[in-house]
């Protein structure tokens, strides 16, 4: 099977799923969309299992406080077979940070999954596991989100006295 | 045939003896000051290794610099045998109760040297995930700054530790101040 377009798949993709794919951008050639959260986990099955994107890459958030919806997560998908990758996006409004979990699909999401609630504090529905994964566990905050200061406010030789300020 | 030896070992200088009354035939000083020279001449480094000043620590053991010029030939990667906790490189929020559980683990008499910036202070690495110095967890003896230090620093931090061995009373844990040193830290 040789590889296939981004045109071919996206004919594919809006020929069953025609009104809930949105924003079809392709920067440096990455074909990428974005779907509700109530569609995310037909999309995604329709890719792994139809169209044979059997390698799940990475998922992870992106924080955008002026936005009406600040939380984008993004699924990178890769089809071995088909020599392609797609990226997908869902928005969430930061009241409701729900979404489906991946984890039944592709096993290597439950630990994207659990890192990206460590970061960003999306809560992915059904996942068997979901906990911090790489900062301490009484970590109370979610070191990613804008709203939380990168430094450490434990760090005193910073101070401006030390400085004469 | 005659052999011509080099006189090399005019060199070598042996630890004076502690201050004491000497006679024909006898020498008497006080135990903790007889203790504290063994002591300060045969400390046995744990080497907590984390990142780039754990490799100027390799140099320091090396044959050019040699640790063990100051008696600390023989590194113990058991805490319960080290005397001194040497730790260098930045210490991740998440490695903090793994460095305090192996401190705990040392006997007493124990040595803190915190090696470089990030062990001292957290260094370049001001953000959520990192230590902001290891003396939020653990009492630290000796500071030796630098990212990360040269050895002669690491060295001279060293020397520095001796000279607290050598002044250190017999029983330190039975100190009050001490006792409440530790008990700022939360150990016992």
């Amino acid at each position: 099977m040789g590889k296939i377009s981004n045109e071919e798949l996206l004919q594919k993709l809006s020929s069953k799923f025609d009104s809930k794919l949105a924003n079809v951008t392709e920067p440096y050639g990455l074909l990428t969309f974005e779907t509700t959260r109530e569609d995310l986990i037909e999309v995604l099955s329709f890719l792994k299992t139809d169209l044979q994107f059997i390698h799940l890459t990475d998922i992870t958030a992106i924080h955008y406080p002026e936005l009406e919806k600040p939380f984008a997560v993004v699924y990178h998908i890769h089809s071995l077979v088909n020599g392609i990758r797609v990226r997908l996006k869902v928005f969430l409004a930061a009241d409701d940070v729900h979404i489906p979990t991946a984890s039944d699909l592709w096993n290597g999401a439950n630990w994207m999954e659990r890192e990206t609630y460590d970061f960003f504090g999306i809560i992915f529905d059904g996942h068997p596991d979901l906990r911090r994964i790489l900062n301490v566990d009484d970590m109370t905050a979610f070191p990613m989100r804008k709203e939380f200061p990168l430094e450490d406010p434990n760090r005193i030789d910073k101070k401006d006295y030390f400085f004469g300020r | 045939m005659s052999f011509v030896f080099p006189n090399i070992m005019s060199d070598i200088q042996i630890v004076e003896a502690p201050p004491g009354v000497e006679g024909s035939g006898f020498f008497a000083t006080s135990l903790d000051k007889a203790i504290g020279v063994a002591r300060s001449n045969s400390l046995w480094p744990l080497p907590f290794a984390t990142s780039c000043c754990g490799i100027e620590f390799m140099a320091t053991m090396g044959s050019h610099y040699d640790l063990s010029r100051f008696g600390a030939e023989r590194l113990s990667f058991s805490p319960r045998q080290a005397d001194l906790l040497m730790v260098m490189g930045t210490i991740a929020k998440k490695m903090a109760p793994v460095l305090r559980q192996v401190y705990l683990q040392m006997a007493e008499p124990r040595w803190v040297m915190a090696v470089g910036a990030c062990a001292s202070s957290g260094g370049i690495f001001d953000t959520y995930s990192v230590l902001q110095g290891i003396d939020e967890i653990i009492p630290v003896d000796v500071y030796v700054p630098g990212c990360p230090p040269r050895p002669e620093a690491i060295i001279d931090g060293f020397m520095n530790i001796q000279k607290l061995v050598q002044t250190e009373s017999g029983r330190r844990r039975e100190d009050p101040k001490y006792q409440e040193l530790l008990a700022k830290y939360g150990i016992q």
